[in-house]
């Protein structure tokens, strides 16, 4: 499986295990899509330390994923952008809005704590 | 001296294939971090392109050898049937929607040197990566290697 | 073409040229002690090597001497090269320049070719066949000598570079999830590129929250380094760290300005000490978590 994807209280957190095809991001999409409604997750943190390349494909569909949840009342925030990709991204000047970003697992519940108590329209 | 490495591509898994194969040729020849992520990336985004409007090409990886600096050669081919507006798809634009969606301008920003050629029998896009050689590095690397 | 009226020695060219060869090495092992005496002799004449006392001379120009005649009897150089690179490593320190040892080999090369031509005055003929077998091999026995060295300096130097860079740019870990890049001196794109990775992987490898980029020490930027910059500092963003540049000169603002940089998105603060406090301050606030504008992967 190369996305595990756990549930932890009210979050999904969705940990990519190595580099995906562009279907995979796909599949990826749709599952959170269909587990945000499911389980009526508030917020979603997706760890990409295991991916070695973000690439338009893959920052577009992060926004996707984004926007998805968040018609769905879920804040998202990734994690573990590593040093290469994150000099990749911006070089490439990839548009990053409305991305949320924390260094690791433990800032992303904490930031998402944060957006879901209380001043929920600003999540995401 | 390492041979080239051709790589089909078919469909999305191919895309894998082609990073995994720029990325190990660049460590190979001593790119330094974060360059062989920055040729990854731009091989990923230009070997989608083939998968995404035409349906089969190859990218083919060929070392380069001078005397002052290294380099890795990124060739992305396909017989489509070309790029009409390759001025407008090379063009960057900052809200991140320009270059028509194909890529190519982020590609760009990623390697040194880029040629794209397209008409009706294909496309063809060129790109270079290179690293000066620095010779006292390369003695001190010697040096250790003896040890 | 019978030349061997004195010696029988056979008119073969290859074992002609061979049989040379160790007829000269049997008459350089034969006059050892002159030669090693006279060299040592020139040596101090000429004033080179004076960092070292002439025990050390004489012992070291023996090695040198015995372990010449031996490349030039096996034809390999390895032995020498070896020999060369220890000798290096041990007088380098003590100050021994490359002028130094270049003279000395051609000192020996000198010496041995009037010493050949004394012995052999008397027949040009064979004289000219022993320095036809003598001096491809002397020059290459000079060069590894002289090579060896110089490697060995530069070797030397470069590391001594390295060293001082790796003091000149350390990432420091002021506090828990809080880091300091001062950065001083020249700032190229070389140096740039390596800081720029050292930063990212300290923010990874620390959990950095905040990092401050000092670069008070850094007296101007061109617009490559300081489009370099403004990419580190997106690059941190994109890991989740905050980022707060201090020391800019109005200089290097005016630059960033010219680029086009959004001085009012990046967090400036005048001097080191203020943007420490900001930093704290906001790694207080933050404790585990990013405010907004921290948090915010938004370019």
């Amino acid at each position: 499986m190369s996305v595990a994807i756990l549930r932890q209280g009210e979050y999904l957190i969705a940990s990519i295990q190595s580099d995906l095809s562009d279907s995979e991001v796909i599949e990826l999409r749709n599952e959170l899509a269909e587990l945000v409604g499911r389980h009526r997750a508030r917020g979603i943190v997706i760890d990409v330390s295991a991916l070695e390349v973000i690439d338009s494909f893959v920052a577009r569909s992060l926004r996707a994923i984004v926007l998805t949840a968040k018609l769905r009342g879920a804040s998202t925030v990734i994690v573990g952008i590593q040093p290469d990709v994150a000099i990749a991204m911006v070089q490439f000047r990839l548009n990053l809005a409305p991305l949320r970003v924390a260094l690791d697992l433990d800032a992303a519940t904490t930031l998402l704590d944060r957006l879901t108590r209380g001043d929920a329209e600003d999540g995401g | 001296m390492e041979d080239e490495v051709r790589v089909s591509i078919e469909s999305d898994a191919d895309l894998v294939s082609a990073r995994a194969e720029g990325r190990a040729m660049a460590e190979r020849l001593g790119f330094p971090r974060p360059d062989p992520t920055l040729i990854a990336t731009a091989i990923s985004e230009i070997a989608r392109n083939i998968v995404v409007h035409v349906g089969r090409g190859e990218i083919i990886l060929r070392p380069l050898d001078e005397d002052r600096r290294y380099g890795l050669l990124v060739i992305a081919c396909d017989q489509g049937s070309g790029i009409r507006d390759v001025d407008g798809a090379l063009r960057a634009e900052y809200s991140g929607r320009g270059g028509l969606g194909l890529g190519l301008p982020g590609a760009r920003r990623l390697m040194d040197e880029f040629e794209i050629e397209s008409d009706a029998d294909g496309t063809t896009v060129t790109m270079k990566k290179w690293r000066l050689r620095d010779e006292l590095a390369g003695l001190r690397e010697e040096r250790r290697r003896r040890g | 073409m019978d030349e061997d009226r004195d010696h029988g020695r056979p008119a073969n060219t290859s074992e002609d040229a061979s049989s040379l060869l160790q007829e000269l090495v049997a008459y350089l092992r034969d006059n050892r002690t002159e030669h090693r005496e006279e060299w040592a002799r020139r040596i101090s004449e000429a004033e080179l090597l004076g960092v070292m006392s002439d025990e050390e001379i004489f012992s070291e120009a023996t090695e040198v001497y015995d372990n010449y005649v031996d490349a030039l009897e096996t034809g390999s150089i390895e032995t020498l090269q070896t020999y060369a690179r220890e000798l290096s490593e041990r007088i380098i320190p003590r100050g021994v320049e490359t002028h130094e040892v270049l003279g000395i080999v051609l000192l020996l090369r000198d010496l041995l070719a009037r010493s050949l031509f004394a012995k052999y005055q008397n027949d040009l003929d064979l004289l000219n066949r022993i320095l036809d077998a003598y001096e491809p091999a002397a020059n290459r026995i000079a060069v590894t000598v002289g090579v060896s060295f110089v490697e060995e300096r530069e070797r030397v130097i470069q590391d001594q570079q390295e060293a001082m860079r790796e003091l000149s740019t350390p990432v420091l870990l002021l506090r828990d999830r809080l880091l300091i890049l001062p950065i001083i001196g020249v700032l190229d794109s070389a140096r740039a590129r390596q800081l720029t990775e050292q930063l990212l992987t300290a923010i990874r490898d620390n959990r950095a929250a905040v990092v401050v980029i000092d670069i008070t020490g850094v007296a101007t930027v061109d617009e490559t380094v300081a489009n370099h910059l403004v990419q580190t500092v997106e690059a941190s963003r994109l890991m989740g760290a905050s980022t707060i540049l201090t020391g800019l000169s109005s200089e290097i603002a005016q630059t960033l300005v010219d680029l086009g940089v959004d001085l009012s998105m990046m967090k400036t603060v005048g001097d080191l000490q203020g943007g420490i406090e900001e930093a704290e301050r906001l790694a207080g606030y933050l404790g585990a978590e990013s405010p907004d504008p921290a948090g915010d992967a938004k370019t």
